[in-house]
């Protein structure tokens, strides 16, 4: 970590020294109050806040944080941080190479809020403010005074930020630019990122009460926030542009970790939905993202999968029951139902452009739960068993190694679904390499062409109609091929779950939201989506029954405030905002990679 | 070429021969572009067929292209978002045939195909000048390096005959001399050219033969001189000289309702704009 020190300069850049913030405080004192008051937020943590351990977490022991007091100290703790950073102590340069007071302003912030969401939360749920302890009241205190320092602190006016409060959260013009890192040290960076990640994902997926998780959802946001307008994001990602390979293996690394961290199988089951439902996202992300063609009925690729792995699993209740393939092959044969379903269905459809594909496509996915629903032998030809589905679908196993059963590797204890959740990433290791080959070679191009302009894409010689089919034809099969996974995960395949609009992902509509949300036609921003659309309506039950209203409403805004989704394609990002249109990244120039990175990775 | 009841353009029987330049000029509306589209196959001729080097072409615009004839589009279609190599290489799509297989596999005859088609794309941005913003967002150039790059893109799929839908529009005089220059080095290297142009300085400059289409029929096809001098075609841009006078007591009626000094100053400014057209 030596070498990043020295990049950055000694001396944070002055601020203009006729500006002053809002409230009139010498700056020394805002600053002095700024790492104060972080100081005091990360101590008061160690207090007791209630008296009962009613609220969940127990925070009723003094010297012992519990579950959101965690939170509040590690918010504390940045502060502190980056107030110190700004005091332009040695050491700690790297953490604001561009010398700005958002990222304070920000860390202060989400101190503050997921401090004030504790108490307040405390205060409802056991009625009233006479449930706070002192340590309550302290704590609320000092992550106030972290606020009021940010506040104090000059503003920095941009170029083109007007003098308003939001001056105080803007991202600077200019990062300066690092010097170059040893290539190692470049590693060790993503190394040690990687495991911060997987050790915050886990702690999300861990969060036991509803309360726990919106705290981690808001510490989270206001960190990546204020990282963001650091510069450190950018710099982080110049990084990942150098060692593209390396991150890619790091997060598959990362993800096989995952299950090793945990000792209840429960979440290892949310681990391999997440995989499941993110994976069916990253294929339609090819055809959503990449080709440009609105498919509102994918879910149904997924149920051709789940089903024809199914049927071929050796289950009782199979229409062929007698039949049992590897998995190896059912996984083809899974695969290879969806193709073709995908071909049946796009050659005719696809020649539309627009609105009306998208029509057809969600009349297409409806047919096909409806199909299956009364291919019961009585309305129709008896092979999915009509509404009953197939139950009891059995455990796969490798040469012996039955992944319905628990293991022991290396002292730990992979339960059923930490068997499956490994096999998931496999699938998912697959998919991922065929949408980043795919997206970069001449059909990602003629993609990529289609979307932004079919006729001027034909008159290049492009034969629109079928490169469009290939695109929605292996975006079926990659969704048939988890579906096979998918089947075993849940012991049974039944229709419900292949509508277009349901309250639990996946659906059409939950897939179609999480590449929106993530970001289209990136690797990372689907997965995100996935992830967070599963998460939300897990951990928060009040939402259960709302989460199609509260989706709305974020994608709504979203659309709004960041319309390339959460992870932004760099070419995305160019088209919806004018800033920055002229940036062009200098690694471009100076490796012989592609110059245009189609994964966000 | 028939839309409804309307006939765009009727019977043109037109010829280019390989390394000619041929203009293609004609009052707006006349059906220039149609008539482009009907050879690209945009549109499916109502009747009649379109040949290239003596075999009848599909009216399907990528067979067309795979064929040998590449086009530009009057209001420019580049794939805005994607980078100007990458437009570049979109047009090489025809010359190369790398499938889904292959990029997923990445063998080295894939990898063989990448760098050629890059490097035949690099070849056309130094040739029109732009090598130097291979990664810059086509949305992101100068109108008259997005003209420039349309044609790099054709130029991509080894046509043997361009069509260019009026490629010095909006350009000023020294960009349009640039593109004159442009046009002769592509016709130096073999390349049939047939443009659409309303800029007439710049056809007669640069054009062998010259047809002017009025009205969605041919009315003269030459050399320049023999274009220019063609009585029908100034009657096409400026109308028929009236044959009946307008009743002298009319005009002045007109004259006198409305203080006729505003006609006869409109009049004027359409008769010399004409006639710099028809230098």
């Amino acid at each position: 970590m030596t070498e990043i020190e020295k990049t950055t300069p000694d001396t944070p850049a002055a601020p203009t020294p006729a500006a002053r913030g809002l409230i009139a405080l010498p700056l020394a004192a805002a600053r002095a109050l700024l790492l104060a008051g972080g100081i005091a937020t990360a101590a008061s943590a160690f207090l007791a806040w209630t008296w009962t351990d009613e609220f969940p977490g127990d925070l009723t022991i003094t010297g012992y944080p519990g579950g959101l007091q965690w939170l509040t100290f590690i918010a504390g703790a940045l502060t502190a941080l980056f107030a110190l950073s700004s005091y332009g102590i040695r050491g700690l340069g790297w953490l604001l190479p561009a010398g700005n007071n958002a990222p304070l302003a920000l860390t202060a912030l989400g101190g503050f809020a997921t401090t004030w969401f504790t108490v307040i939360a405390i205060c409802t749920e056991l009625g009233g403010v006479v449930n706070l302890e002192p340590g309550g009241w302290i704590a609320a205190i000092a992550s106030l005074l972290p606020v009021l320092g940010a506040l104090a602190l000059p503003e920095q006016l941009g170029e083109d930020t007007k003098e308003n409060l939001k001056a105080y959260v803007a991202k600077p013009d200019r990062i300066p630019a690092p010097k170059a890192l040893a290539p190692w040290v470049e590693r060790a960076i993503i190394t040690i990122v990687t495991a911060i990640g997987l050790a915050v994902f886990t702690y999300g997926i861990d969060t036991e009460y509803g309360e726990l998780f919106i705290g981690y959802l808001i510490l989270i946001a206001f960190s990546l926030w204020a990282l963001h307008t650091a510069g450190l994001m950018d710099r982080f990602s110049r990084i990942v542009a150098h060692n593209r390979s390396f991150t890619l293996a790091m997060g598959f690394v990362a993800a096989i970790a995952f299950p090793f961290t945990q000792t209840d199988d429960h979440y290892a089951n949310i681990g391999v939905n997440i995989l499941i439902f993110g994976t069916v996202a990253l294929g339609l992300n090819i055809v959503v993202g990449l080709a440009g063609l609105l498919d509102l009925g994918y879910v149904a690729f997924l149920g051709v999968g789940a089903y024809t792995a199914a049927l071929v699993s050796g289950s009782e209740f199979s229409r062929f029951s007698g039949v049992q393939f590897p998995f190896w092959a059912s996984a083809l044969t899974g695969a290879a139902a969806s193709l073709l379903f995908g071909v049946l269905i796009g050659a005719p459809t696809l020649r539309l452009r627009g609105d009306y594909l998208a029509i057809v496509t969600l009349g297409f996915g409806e047919i096909f739960r409806i199909a299956v629903n009364n291919m019961d032998g009585d309305s129709g030809p008896d092979i999915t068993n009509g509404p009953n589905g197939i139950p009891s679908i059995p455990d796969l196993s490798f040469f012996g190694f039955n992944l319905g059963e628990s293991h022991d590797i290396g002292g730990f204890t992979l339960g059923r679904f930490a068997n499956y959740y490994l096999l998931m990433v496999l699938i998912m290791a697959i998919v991922v390499l065929v949408y980043t080959r795919a997206a970069d070679s001449r059909i990602g191009r003629s993609w990529i062409a289609i979307r932004e302009d079919e006729t001027a894409a034909t008159a290049m010689g492009i034969n629109g109609f079928r490169v469009k089919l290939v695109a929605f034809a292996l975006g079926a099969a990659l969704a048939g091929l988890a579906g096979t996974v998918s089947a075993h995960v849940t012991y049974s395949v039944v229709p419900t779950p292949y509508q277009f609009a349901g309250s639990t992902p996946p659906n059409s509509a939950f897939l179609l939201a999480a590449v929106v949300l993530g970001g289209m036609g990136t690797v990372a921003g689907p997965l995100l989506g996935a992830a967070l659309l599963y998460l939300l309506p897990e951990k928060l039950n009040f939402l259960q029954d709302k989460s199609l209203l509260a989706f709305g409403i974020a994608l709504v805004l979203l659309m709004r405030f960041r319309p390339e989704g959460i992870i932004a394609n760099r070419r995305r990002q160019l088209e919806f905002h004018e800033t920055g249109q002229l940036d062009v990244p200098e690694q471009a120039t100076l490796t012989d990679e592609p110059a245009v990175t189609k994964a966000g990775a | 070429m028939r839309f409804g009841g309307l006939t765009a353009v009727r019977s043109v029987d037109f010829t280019v021969n390989a390394g000619e330049i041929v203009g293609l000029i004609g009052p707006n509306g006349a059906g220039k572009t149609t008539f482009f589209n009907c050879l690209t196959g945009l549109y499916i001729p109502t009747e009649g067929t379109v040949s290239y080097k003596g075999t009848v072409l599909p009216p399907k615009p990528h067979l067309v292209t795979k064929a040998g004839i590449a086009r530009t589009f009057q209001n420019i279609r580049l794939f805005a978002n994607m980078t100007v190599l990458e437009n570049v290489l979109v047009g090489r799509h025809t010359r190369t045939k790398e499938g889904l297989w292959s990029a997923l596999l990445r063998g080295p005859g894939f990898k063989k195909a990448e760098k050629a088609s890059e490097e035949r794309a690099m070849e056309l941005l130094e040739f029109i000048g732009l090598a130097h913003k291979r990664d810059h967002l086509a949305r992101n150039l100068p109108y008259g390096e997005q003209r420039k790059l349309e044609i790099a893109r054709a130029l991509a799929s080894d046509p043997g005959l361009l069509l260019l839908d009026e490629p010095t529009a909006g350009m000023n005089p020294q960009e349009t001399r640039a593109t004159e220059d442009l046009v002769f080095a592509i016709r130096d290297k073999g390349i049939a050219v047939l443009l659409i142009e309303h800029d007439m300085r710049f056809v007669f400059n640069l054009c062998d033969r010259v047809a002017v289409l009025v009205q969605g029929e041919k009315l003269v096809e030459g050399t320049s001189e023999v274009v220019q001098a063609d009585e029908r075609v100034i009657a096409a841009y400026l109308g028929e000289p009236f044959e009946g006078e307008p009743g002298e007591a009319e005009a002045a009626e007109v004259a006198a309702a409305e203080a006729g000094s505003t006609n006869a100053a409109a009049e004027e400014r359409s008769t010399t704009s004409t006639k710099g057209e028809s230098q």
